[in-house]
Order: C-alpha cells, then structure tokens, then sequence
C-alpha cells in the first residue's frame, strides 16, 4: 500500500469524538469485553506468571527468528506444504496472486487476516479480475459498505445491529428495518454458503506457526476458516513472520491468553492446526511476510512490538480507543498497538499517532505478552521530536518551559504575572478558542499567593 | 532525618493548599520537613512532549536540589513516578546524587503508609467520598491493586482514608478508569480529553458522592474545569486536604 495522508488524530476522530451518543455507546460496547477478559483473567490463578512465560517465549523466539524460520520451513515443507517468502507487502500479493493463476481461480473465500489487510490483498485481487469474499461475519459486513475494519478483533465493532440491517437489506435482500442480530445472522450465514460452496481457493491468516512441527493454528469463533479451506483443494495460510513459536509445546500458554484477551472466552471457539496438505489431491501454502517486521527488530525499543499475538486487549481498554474509534487512527491496526507499529513503518505520515494517548498505562498491563505499550508510545515521540517531525507549535513552549524553570525567580515572577491576570482579565479574554483548555474546561481560580510565597511567610 | 517538599509546579501557582496540607499534614506526623526555594518542576511536560533535550537541565536541576536530603516527598504520584521511572535516561547509572534521589524520593501516600507506616490518624471527614486514583500512581508507582494486573496489592490510598473517622465510600463502576488529563494530551487532543473526564465525572457521582478525592491534583484540575464549566455542584479534593482535616465547604476559599 502507497504512504497514506498524514493525518492528525485529533482531526480523524473529531466526529466520532464529538458525537456524544455513538462516542458513549461505542466506549461502552468496548469496555463490555474489557470486563469480561477481566472475569476471565481472574479466573486463572496462574495469570501473571502466564504473561510472564508467554513474554520469555516471544523475547526468545524473536532474538532467534532466523533459525525459527528454517526450521519451520523445513518441517512445513517435510509435511507437503509449500512455503513462500514474501520481503514486503507487494511482494505478498504477487505470490498469493501467482498461485491463483496457477489454479486460473477467479473466486476465493478468506477468512479474517490483519496480514492481508496490512498488504492490501483484497485491492489487489479484485483489481485483478478477482472475486474475494470475506467470510468473518464482521469482516463480510465491512467489505459490504466498502469500509475497512475499525478492529483487529471486532472488525465491525464501529456499526450498530440497525445499520447492519441497513447494508444487509441493500446487499443481501433482507428485510428493510430488521435489526435482530440472529436473523440478520442467519441471512449472512445462507449468503456466505453459496459463496464457500463456489470458492475455489481459500485463504486465510495464520495466529500460530509451529517451528519444531511445520504446523500453523488458526483461530476463529465463527468455523468460517475451517469451511473456507476444507471445501477448495487449495489452502493460502498468509502469516507474518513474528507468528512463530518455537516448540509445540509453547502453543497452550498462547491459547490460554489469547481468547481470554481477546473477547473474554476461555478460548476460541475452533482452534484449528493445520499440518501439511489434508491429502494428496490438496496443496497448503504457507506465505512468510516480512514487511517491515525485520526492520523492527532491529530496533532495540520497538522490538517488544513484535511480542504482539494481536488479541486486541489494548484497543478495548484504552479510553481513547474506546472514543475516537479504530478508523480515526488511519491504519491496518490501531488502537495502542497500532500506534507503535505504524510509525516504524512511516513516522511522518502516523506522527500524531504516540500523541494519541493519555500515557495511562491501561494497554501495559492488560496486554497478554507485556509489551511495555505505553512506554513505547512514549519513546516514540521522542524519536518524533528527535526526527524534527512535530510541529514548532509543540516543541517551542517547551523550549521556553524548560528556560522557566531552570530560572526559579523567573518562574515565581511568571508565575504571579499570570495568576494577577487571570484574577484581573475578564472571563472572555481567558476563556476563548485560543485557549484550547478552555474548550471545555474553566481554569483553575488563581489564588493570591503561591506555595512559596506562603511557606516563606510562615516558615520563612 | 531532613526530609524535602517536592512541590508540582502547578500545585505551587494554582493549588497552594495542597501543598500547605501536605506540610502540615507531615509535621503533625513529626516529620522535620523543609521546602528547599529554588525548586520549579520535574520535567515531566517536556519529557511527555518528548522533548528529551529540553527535561534533561530540568532534571538535572531537580536532582541538584533534592541530592542533600534524606528523604523528598511529593503529594504527586505522577511527578514521583517522573523521578523515580523517567529520569533514567538523563543521568548516568553510577550517579550516587541521580541513585539517592531516586530511590529516596516517595509519593505521599507511599511515604505515609511504606516509611512512617501510618496506621492511625485523629481526623474526621464526614462526607461521602469518591475515590480517583492517578494513572500514574496506580501502574507506575503501584499505590493500589489496578483492575488488569491480577497480583494483589495493599491500596495505599484507601487504607490511608479508611482511618478517617466517619469517612463513607462511595466507588465510581470503572476503578482506576483514566480522567484523560494526560498532560499535554489534554491541549493536544481537547476533544477527547474532556469527553474521557466528563465520563469520569459521571461514574464518580453516579454512587452520590459529594468529594472526588485523589492522590494527584492534576487529576483533579481536569476535573473541576469541566465541573465549573458545567456547573456540577460537586467538588474535588486532594487526599493531603482530607488527611489533615479541611472542612469540604471551605474548600473554594483556600484554593
């Protein structure tokens, strides 16, 4: 995909921020699964020391990619499968798109993958000539109103049951006005039959890859991976290359994480492994894709990122997430996570991105395999500030910050100056679109006196 | 044993009384305390813009000033964490000033309950009380228990209110949500920033809370700007103030 826009944070997500009712439901829809991945989380005694575990495995694995990854390939490709290596996004589709015209394919049904959504597989299919179905009931919705996920998880989270209704009764015929969740699901369950009937490949993500099997394990709640590449002969598994863990015996710490995580569920509901080819009339190809993921882990910071099993834990406590909504952050993954990883990949056009953060911490400590989020969000806009990439309307008050309070009586004087004038100034010349605080919010009442003055008063 | 204000910079010019309360709060414990004059501010703005370059002299300032003392408490969770978690990058590690300060450098709530283990106080504070706790104070210093980690912590603050004499609780549902002040955050994304507190503001008073009571008054002065602005007849006060005893309804005249 070409360098999106850039585009501010605060601008993207003004009309979703500002419309209070949908901001309060969304927040609310949002903070529903936060609760119940607390319930779950408690539930298991051995919590913390879980992350703990899964963390040391990530920490590991990626310090030791590159000898993972032959091994997976060996062992994948020992099983039947063929194994692809992808450098970058382009190069993806090109493989992906290669084998369909191995197969002359013109319809293929896939199931829910951030990676392909990251490379802009679908674009590049249709424009192709191909048809492409997504198959996650979220993900079918989205791609019906031409928009893109606004969640890595709950891609349709952003849309409420009557707008459903609304694109169903245009797309799929149902009945103009319906709302209920279970006979709007029944109609895009009769649609998406035909389509997986008719579906001559299919594709899907990958959340684990196996180094010591050649195995990959694919995690949906819905089944739609599991019929999308049972019917069709041919599998395309697209996976990122930090998807990999060492030993099949690591795999449970992650199951037991990532649902709890994820939606709250003690786990997926299909957790399907995938070990070669179902026979010998199938094929299963396995696409590595780097994309920048080398690039990160070159990065002595940022490398945690890699951590990530994208369970969409950070997106769904964090309350600026959980107000602006996944679009306002204009990227394949938002929320924190996203925030991290997309300006490694353009820090000019995402630079607002690591502002988009109250530094609260939530994203830290909820997150499955620790990555330290909000530490990251903070040496990122030092790395921003280090790049000349932020706007002298935010570092020059902090160059003249830094002066004041290097020099205590200026700072005093200053200090007097503007608690006098907002005493004798009147409400409007304080309160004004000038002054971004006061949007919302009154200042403080200045009092007479500071603490300084006091203390050398009364304890002088 | 000398011991240091560390005073905000904000609560110096804007909330006089916390500070105050803070000092007298201590020296009713016996606690010799001094407010070395030449202090301005942690840092933490600058270092929150990432304007790295523009904290270090600030920091570098703020250790010189505390590096003579046995032990600097702060009535701010998020400028003790500033030291104690962020200063790191401007020092050497083999610095013994930069090490002294840091390890001695203590939020107020931790310096009452960890150092002076403070396990009775003779106050009253007859009011329903909502509690805030501080992003900061609560996943950066661990004042309390949070709602994500499942380890379990003695809550600092809490134990602290709960020696005051007719002290009643009444919790906001989200714990330990954030307000959304966030420092420049809340310049930066104004929208979003008083759509978090005003949310914040409506759970602390959905349970008839009559005090927003919290350990970081900047917290607090997100808060009460968007109280004034709507006119909500609640009020926010620090934990240092109900601690040494204010009265609620004198509140508006001490700040």
């Amino acid at each position: 995909m070409g360098a999106l826009p850039i585009i501010d944070h605060p601008d993207a997500s003004r009309e979703f921020v500002t419309n209070k009712a949908r901001s309060h439901w969304h927040d609310e829809a949002l903070w529903f699964v936060r609760s119940k991945r607390d319930k779950q989380a408690h539930s298991v005694p051995e919590w913390e020391y879980l992350r703990e575990q899964a963390s040391e495995v990530k920490t590991h694995t990626i310090a030791n990619l590159d000898r993972y990854l032959v091994e997976f390939e060996k062992n994948a490709t020992a099983m039947g499968a063929t194994v692809h290596w992808a450098s970058d996004a382009a190069d993806h589709n090109r493989i992906v798109h290669q084998i369909l015209k191995d197969h002359g394919t013109l319809r293929i049904v896939k199931s829910k993958s951030m990676l392909t959504e990251e490379c802009g597989l679908n674009h590049y299919l249709e424009d192709n000539g191909i048809e492409v179905v997504d198959t996650d009931l979220g993900e079918r919705i989205v791609q019906l109103r031409h928009e893109t996920p606004s969640h890595i998880v709950l891609p349709a989270i952003h849309i409420k049951k009557e707008e459903v209704g609304e694109t169903f009764h245009t797309h799929l015929g149902t009945d103009k006005g319906a709302s209920d969740p279970q006979y709007l699901t029944e109609a895009a369950r009769g649609h998406l039959r035909g389509k997986f009937l008719s579906g001559e490949i299919g594709i899907t993500g990958v959340n684990f890859g196996i180094a010591d099997t050649g195995g990959i394990v694919v995690c949906t709640n819905e089944g739609n991976a599991d019929l999308g590449v049972s019917l069709p002969r041919v599998h395309i598994a697209c996976m990122g290359i930090e998807k990999l863990l060492p030993r099949h015996q690591d795999l449970a710490i992650f199951t037991r994480l990532l649902a709890r995580s994820a939606t709250g569920q003690p786990i997926t509901s299909y957790t399907s492994h995938f070990h070669g080819p179902r026979d010998a009339n199938s094929e299963l190809h396995i696409v590595l894709v780097d994309n920048g993921r080398s690039k990160l882990r070159e990065s002595e910071t940022f490398r945690h990122a890699l951590h990530c099993i994208r369970c969409g834990a950070c997106m769904n406590t964090c309350p600026v997430y959980r107000r602006s909504g996944g679009h306002s952050y204009r990227t394949t993954v938002p929320g924190p996570i996203g925030s991290v990883l997309s300006p490694a990949r353009d820090s000019k056009a995402h630079k607002s991105l690591p502002y988009a953060c109250s530094l609260c911490g939530s994203c830290t400590d909820v997150c499955p395999v620790k990555i330290p989020l909000h530490h990251q969000l903070l040496a990122w806009r030092k790395e921003l500030v280090g790049q000349d990439r932020m706007p002298k309307s935010k570092t020059v008050p902090m160059k003249a910050a830094s002066y004041l309070f290097q020099h205590p009586k200026l700072f005093a004087l200053a200090g007097k100056a503007g608690r006098t004038a907002l005493r004798w100034l009147p409400h409007f010349a304080t309160h004004n679109r000038l002054n971004k605080w006061t949007i919302a919010r009154e200042l403080p009442l200045p009092p007479k006196e500071s603490f300084r003055d006091w203390y050398r008063k009364n304890r002088g | 044993m000398s011991v240091a204000l560390f005073v905000p910079c904000y609560v110096d010019q804007f909330y006089p009384d916390v500070a105050i309360a803070t000092l007298e709060l201590l020296e009713r414990l016996g606690v010799d305390v001094v407010f070395p004059q030449g202090q301005t501010c942690c840092g933490q703005p600058m270092a929150n813009t990432g304007c790295t370059e523009d904290a270090r002299p600030v920091a570098k300032r703020n250790v010189a000033m505390f590096a003579d003392y046995d032990a600097v408490v702060c009535p701010s969770g998020s400028c003790t964490s500033m030291v104690r978690n962020h200063y790191d990058q401007f020092f050497d590690s083999g610095d013994t000033a930069f090490q002294h300060v840091k390890s001695r450098t203590f939020e107020l709530c931790e310096y009452l309950y960890d150092v002076l283990e403070v396990r009775k106080l003779d106050v009253r504070f007859p009011h329903r009380v909502s509690l805030h706790q501080s992003c900061h104070g609560l996943r950066e210093l661990r004042l309390g228990p949070s709602s994500e980690v499942m380890t379990p912590r003695v809550d600092k603050m809490r134990s602290l209110l709960d020696m005051v004499a007719d002290l009643e609780w009444s919790l906001p549902t989200r714990v330990d949500e954030c307000c959304g002040f966030g420092g420049t955050f809340a310049v930066d994304e104004a929208e979003l920033s008083a759509s978090m507190g005003r949310d914040r503001i409506a759970d602390h008073l959905s349970t008839g809370s009559e005090v927003i009571v919290s350990a970081d008054m900047s917290c607090l002065m997100h808060m009460q700007g968007l109280i004034r602005r709507e006119k909500n007849p609640t009020q926010v006060m620090h934990i240092a103030q109900v601690l040494v005893g204010r009265p609620i309804k004198e509140l508006a005249k001490t700040e």
